[in-house]
């Protein structure tokens, strides 16, 4: 057998993170807690470093090792978002950690490690390389939420993530096992060229391995009747991880959704949109009623991340390439959109005090009318009111699902985001027309404001000019499928 | 019926039964060796479908690696068997449900109509030559170098995992530093009082 080592130029980016990562790990080791602010400003340094990475090296698609390895125009995209996504859940939460005394560097290096996790699973084009990457992530995050250990909502949060996560990981599993049973490969494209070429008989056996595939998939993103790890985790993990685990993974699961239902599985669209249409109307109808009974506004965002993950679905299911750019969409502005409202309960949170409660927004305008007037934007978003961003991106996808013949999908979402409306908009009535309980003054440092207002504005710039980002949605999404 | 189809039987027979009594028996140590008995048939199994490599690492790993630190689990812990059992009966209906469906299931589709030997061929049998251990390892560190190294990640991160999660500094430990242990000087330990020397007393004077 003769093998050849392939040119590793297009995994720079992995290869340079894994280096940086282990090297933080190391240096750590001998940093006194006062100066853990040179960690922080590495494992910053490392995600700037990936990132130029990533743009320096990227060309036309490549594969390397069999599929495992792909790098195309999806690819890049997704992971320079990953990136973006990262850097910015660092700035919003050191101050947190800090007063926490969870600024410490297994947070950072578990950060970086779950990054890779991430970037390993946008590329992956073989069911091996999708199911390590996504154990990788998962691993992080798992830790990641039990970090602060005395915290007994925490700990009972990474508990439920981890059992439920290896379960889902099972049916994942158990579902590839018989894709690859009927197949006989493992490789993504090749799993592809076999039902579309008719060598496979489209039977009981793929749609059985399509069936647990899909479960396992709906679960990773939290989509209805999978989603009930979500609350429970965004509740009691520490803010800044709920913020991580709410924005960037979301980027890789969209990816795992394409690589393997429209890269591996196409032939059996049929099958695959009637799963997703019952999903993506599950989780729109429960998300966005239960949501309006939440007191805590994590556990709200969590409700809302999943009637989110409902109109992602619906991009997905219209099946054509203009459904799968405004689900690509619709996630990369979901994910500026959390940032900024979990970037908001940090921004408010001081030693002692977390900020998620509801009646913690009473009186923001009072206190601060700038970043009520970001909160304000970033809800407005959210409920999908224009001319912020939120509107457009709920606009695209409905406009791709409509198009694909789902007349009355179409019609149930709309009438639903009205009714998630309620919630987003009872925030702004929280802060604009009620007393304050909180007085405490808000000085966030420099960096955090700076961010958080151009989070904020992003919501209005980017809703004023929805083109740019979703011709770059488009353009990956046709330059790799 | 061919002899390795008897032994097949014989090993499945055991192994299914053994794996009922995993869950059904009510004493933990015992289901723990019922759990090791189960291995041992398993990696039998993988004997028959020439696997041998898996098969050894199989015993060594979980029988006898996992399964011995499970027990120790196990004994060391007081696990409160009535707590964990609360409840059993209340989702059994649903629970019951779902797992009859699951196997119906199941038996519907990974029978021989779908996976039989009409549609896959029956692979070749390798000569007594054939190293299977060898073979995994050109094809593990050859084309599948990429996801090996990730699994190597992988058991990176559960190291970093684990000692985040478990390791707690206790204000007031005492512990051992050997960096200042080797660096000792004589006169830092070792203090040499000069006295002058006395005459034996009076009373061993008396007794000698």
């Amino acid at each position: 057998m003769t093998f050849e080592l392939p040119n590793l130029m297009p995994m720079l980016p992995e290869m340079a993170l894994l280096a940086m990562t282990c090297f933080i790990l190391i240096f750590d080791l001998f940093i006194q807690d006062e100066n853990r602010s040179v960690t922080f400003v590495l494992a910053q340094i490392a995600v700037f470093v990936t990132a130029g990475c990533i743009v320096g090296t990227s060309g036309p698609s490549v594969s390397l090792f069999g599929d495992m390895f792909t790098r195309d125009a999806m690819a890049d995209v997704l992971k320079l978002m990953i990136c973006l996504s990262v850097e910015i859940m660092f700035i919003y939460s050191s101050t947190y950690l800090k007063l926490r005394g969870l600024f410490k560097g297994e947070y950072f290096v578990l950060t970086l490690f779950a990054m890779m996790g991430m970037m390993i699973l946008v590329s992956a084009g073989h069911f091996l390389t999708l199911y390590l990457g996504l154990e990788l992530m998962a691993l992080s995050f798992y830790a990641m939420i039990a970090l602060d250990r005395d915290n007994a909502r925490a700990t009972e949060a990474a508990m439920k993530y981890f059992v439920l996560g290896a379960l889902a990981s099972g049916l994942l599993l158990y579902g590839m096992s018989m894709l690859y049973g009927v197949t006989g490969s493992l490789d993504i494209a090749r799993v592809a060229l076999a039902i579309d070429s008719g060598q496979v008989a489209i039977g009981a056996p793929l749609v059985f391995g399509l069936v647990f595939v899909v479960a396992g998939l709906a679960f990773k993103i939290g989509a209805v009747p999978f989603h009930m790890w979500i609350p429970d985790v965004y509740e009691g993990a520490p803010t800044p991880i709920a913020l991580f685990i709410g924005t960037a993974p979301k980027f890789a699961a969209f990816a795992f959704f394409m690589r393997l239902l429209i890269g591996g599985l196409h032939g059996l669209v049929g099958d695959w949109q009637q799963m997703l249409v019952v999903m993506s109307v599950l989780s729109i109808v429960v998300g966005n009623v239960t949501a309006i009974a939440q007191t805590n506004f994590k556990r709200m965002l969590a409700y809302s991340t999943i009637s989110h993950m409902g109109f992602v679905l619906l991009g997905i299911l219209s099946g054509n390439v203009a459904g799968y750019s405004s689900a690509m969409y619709y996630m990369a502005v979901y994910v500026i959109m959390s940032l900024g409202a979990f970037g908001m309960v940090l921004l408010l949170s001081r030693a002692g005090f977390e900020s998620d409660m509801l009646d913690d927004f009473k009186g923001l305008n009072q206190r601060s009318p700038w970043y009520a007037f970001m909160l304000l934007l970033v809800m407005f978003a959210m409920a999908g009111v224009p001319p912020t961003v939120g509107f457009y991106a709920k606009f695209a996808v409905l406009q791709a699902a409509l198009q694909a013949g789902y007349v009355w999908l179409t019609v149930l979402a709309v009438l639903f985001s009205v009714v998630g409306a309620f919630y987003y908009l009872r925030i702004v009535k929280l802060m604009y027309f009620d007393e304050p309980q909180q007085l405490a003054p808000i000085a966030p440092r420099m960096d955090v404001r700076l961010i958080m207002s151009l989070n904020g504005l992003a919501m209005l710039v980017l809703g004023l000019m929805p083109q740019s980002l979703m011709s770059l949605c488009t353009y990956s999404i046709m330059h790799s499928f | 019926m061919t002899f390795e189809t008897g032994v097949f039987y014989f090993f499945s027979t055991i192994l299914l039964l053994s794996a009922i009594a995993v869950i059904t028996i009510r004493n933990p140590v015992q289901a723990a060796l019922f759990l090791v008995l189960s291995f041992f048939t398993a990696s039998a199994i993988w004997m028959l479908l020439e696997a041998e490599f898996l098969a050894i690492t199989l015993v060594l790993v979980y029988v006898g690696a996992v399964m011995v630190l499970f027990l120790f689990v196990v004994m060391m812990l007081d696990i409160n068997l009535v707590r964990l059992r609360e409840g059993f009966w209340r989702y059994l209906p649903l629970g019951g449900l779902i797992a009859l469906l699951l196997v119906i299931e199941m038996a519907l589709v990974l029978g021989a109509r779908n996976f039989g030997l009409s549609h896959f061929a029956l692979p070749g049998g390798h000569g007594a030559g054939y190293s299977n251990t060898a073979a995994l390892g050109m094809q593990l560190y050859t084309t599948y170098v990429y996801p090996f190294e990730v699994a190597a990640v992988i058991l990176l991160v559960a190291i970093v995992a684990a000692i985040a999660l478990t390791m707690r500094r206790r204000k007031g430990t005492k512990y051992q530093n050997p960096s200042s242990q080797i660096s000792v000087q004589r006169a830092s330990r070792v203090r040499l009082v000069k006295m002058e020397s006395e005459k034996p007393s009076v009373a061993a004077d008396v007794k000698g």
